[in-house]
């Protein structure tokens, strides 16, 4: 079993991130369980996503408390919070970075940035991070083809003709940067 | 058909299936997507049903009971506070015997707000009439609506059904479901045909007046059903078994439970988490198991007892706390065995939405060997409390 924490912002898209991740583990015969854990629905209150995923049903239902992959969707939550503690060993990170964003360097992890909002406003026309780092994940883990996640990304956007482009565009671009 | 769904959705998809005439909600928190995603069902002509929205809870369980009893399939969801302001109509639906499905997105109860997950709210009405299920995962939940459809509705039964399933843990969480096929849930499930209903041909009525010469008469119909349903719902859980290949509507499942000399007894989807605990122990030679409640109304004493007759140690973990008692499951489990010399403990966790970690169970476990815990709460951040209570 591996376990992934999105560390995101409410609003940010990161559960429509984990939705379309596990939607692209379903396709490539694994069993995910993608859950959120916020607040009282406040735009803009730091929240997690959490996926598990398998090649057999999860069952466990706590939180991630020791993950194989971090995915870092708004950079300034690494101010706030440890956002690389309890880790397994040979976790790996992606994070969304901005030019005043420092990295800690006191972690044994990989941890590959890319200037993910950049991306999403160049080719969406809007900072959602997401889709970018969902390519960006699939470079970097190997747990999930990108035609998988293009697939997902192509049923969460169906009937968004625009929308959906613009996202499988910035799926790839994310796939590229890593 | 298999599909990486959302638990609400999936939900809305189940009752869906069962064709429901009428489907009523309060749309306000503490609702879930589970009516939207019907609402939206019924907008696109996907279901032949009306879709109702009323200004409170109260009056979404007045609607279907009206529903219901003019002989119309119905459905409702709620959780939390709004179950409670349903409460005054819950206990009459039971009592008018009409088979309403509902299902309860279990949500903690104010004050202090809250809207994360435990099991207080459908826990408290646990006295009201209805058949309770808990689901531990969301395929359990689209399999126990489905069959609960049709357990409540059997002539003979004619009971509401609460369908729980664990807020934001199964309600917002996505897993992959199995989806029965439409043909076979209208094979498996038949128009609903109650013996009785509101016809203006053949006039009656419903919920009047029951004076002391048939009030107690009426509790015990009530009770006795619940009793026969202990039979009736494993044999619709075979035929539900036969035609969609899922052994979900029982009593209880024993997990490991065969030479264990401790078993955890708990509701819904924390039960996932403790198979995997009970999976590691196993591997390091401990004899542990899992006693899931599935049926928790009409409560399956026998079927508890039978299973956990030659456990020396058991540990029940309770999702609600009947504030200066315990744990409501404890109570009930500890009573089947009162002249025991078993070690029978009670834990109360996860209340709030507190997580219930992997380490949570184990700690259960090693409590419950050591001495026995009457109502011992786990995880307590003792650095919040007044001096006085930080020995716990």
């Amino acid at each position: 079993m591996k376990e992934i924490k999105i560390f995101a912002r409410a609003g940010q898209g990161a559960i429509t991130m984990a939705a379309i991740l596990g939607e692209s583990l379903f396709y490539e015969n694994k069993y995910a369980y993608a859950f959120p854990h916020f607040g009282a629905a406040r735009m803009g209150a730091p929240m997690n996503a959490f996926l598990r995923f398998d090649d057999k049903p999860i069952r466990l239902r706590s939180k991630v408390y020791t993950p194989d992959y971090v995915i870092i969707v708004d950079p300034t939550l690494l101010d706030g919070e440890n956002c690389f503690s309890d880790l397994k060993k040979g976790a790996k990170a992606v994070v969304a970075v901005r030019e005043s964003t420092k990295i800690p360097t006191s972690t044994d992890m990989e941890i590959y940035t890319l200037p993910a909002e950049k991306i999403a406003q160049e080719i969406i026309g809007r900072p959602f991070a997401n889709t970018v780092l969902l390519g960006a994940f699939s470079k970097i883990s190997g747990e999930v083809k990108l035609e998988a996640i293009l697939k997902a990304v192509e049923k969460q956007f169906k009937g968004k003709p625009g929308i959906l482009e613009k996202n499988l565009a910035a799926v790839k671009k994310g796939y590229e940067s890593v | 058909m298999k599909q990486f769904l959302e638990g609400s959705w999936a939900v809305a998809e189940a009752v869906k299936l069962c064709k429901p005439g009428v489907i009523s909600a309060y749309p306000i928190t503490p609702q879930t997507h589970i009516v939207e995603h019907l609402a939206k069902f019924v907008a696109d002509g996907r279901i032949n049903a009306e879709s109702i929205n009323v200004e409170s809870e109260h009056s979404a369980a007045s609607v279907v009971l009206g529903s219901q009893a003019a002989g119309v399939r119905s459905f409702t969801a709620t959780s939390s506070q709004g179950l409670f302001l349903m409460a005054e109509v819950v206990f009459n639906i039971a009592g008018m015997r009409l088979p309403i499905m509902m299902v309860c997105a279990n949500r903690a109860i104010s004050a202090p707000i809250n809207i994360w997950n435990d099991q207080q709210d459908s826990i408290s009405l646990r006295d009201a009439g209805w058949i309770q299920l808990y689901a531990e995962n969301n395929q359990e939940a689209i399999d126990l609506i489905i069959a609960g459809y049709k357990i409540g509705e059997m002539p003979k039964v004619m009971l509401p059904i609460m369908v729980c399933v664990d807020g934001f843990i199964l309600t917002h969480g996505m897993e992959t479901v199995d989806m029965p096929d439409a043909v076979a849930v209208d094979k498996f499930l038949p128009a609903y045909n109650p013996p009785f209903k509101l016809d203006v041909d053949n006039p009656m009525s419903f919920g009047l007046l029951g004076d002391p010469s048939v009030y107690t008469e009426n509790r015990y119909s009530l009770h006795k059903t619940l009793e026969e349903l202990l039979e009736i719902i494993p044999q619709v859980g075979s035929e539900y078994k036969s035609a969609f290949g899922r052994d979900s509507v029982r009593l209880v499942e024993k997990y490991r439970v065969h030479d264990a000399e401790t078993v955890i007894v708990a509701l819904g989807s924390v039960c996932g988490t403790i198979k995997d605990v009970i999976d590691d122990e196993r591997e390091k030679g401990n004899k542990v198991g899992l006693l899931k409640i599935v049926t928790y109304r009409p409560f399956p004493k026998a079927a508890i007892y039978n299973a956990l007759k030659n456990v020396p140690n058991i540990s029940i973990l309770d999702k609600n706390i009947s504030l200066g008692s315990e744990g409501a499951v404890y109570t009930e489990v500890k009573a089947l065995f009162n002249d025991s010399t078993k070690k029978i403990s009670g834990f109360v966790a996860g209340l709030g939405g507190r997580d219930i970690s992997k380490g949570t169970v184990i700690e259960m476990l090693r409590l419950t060997k050591e001495e026995v815990n009457n109502c011992k709460f786990m995880d307590l951040d003792t650095s919040l409390l007044w001096e006085e209570f930080r020995v716990s």
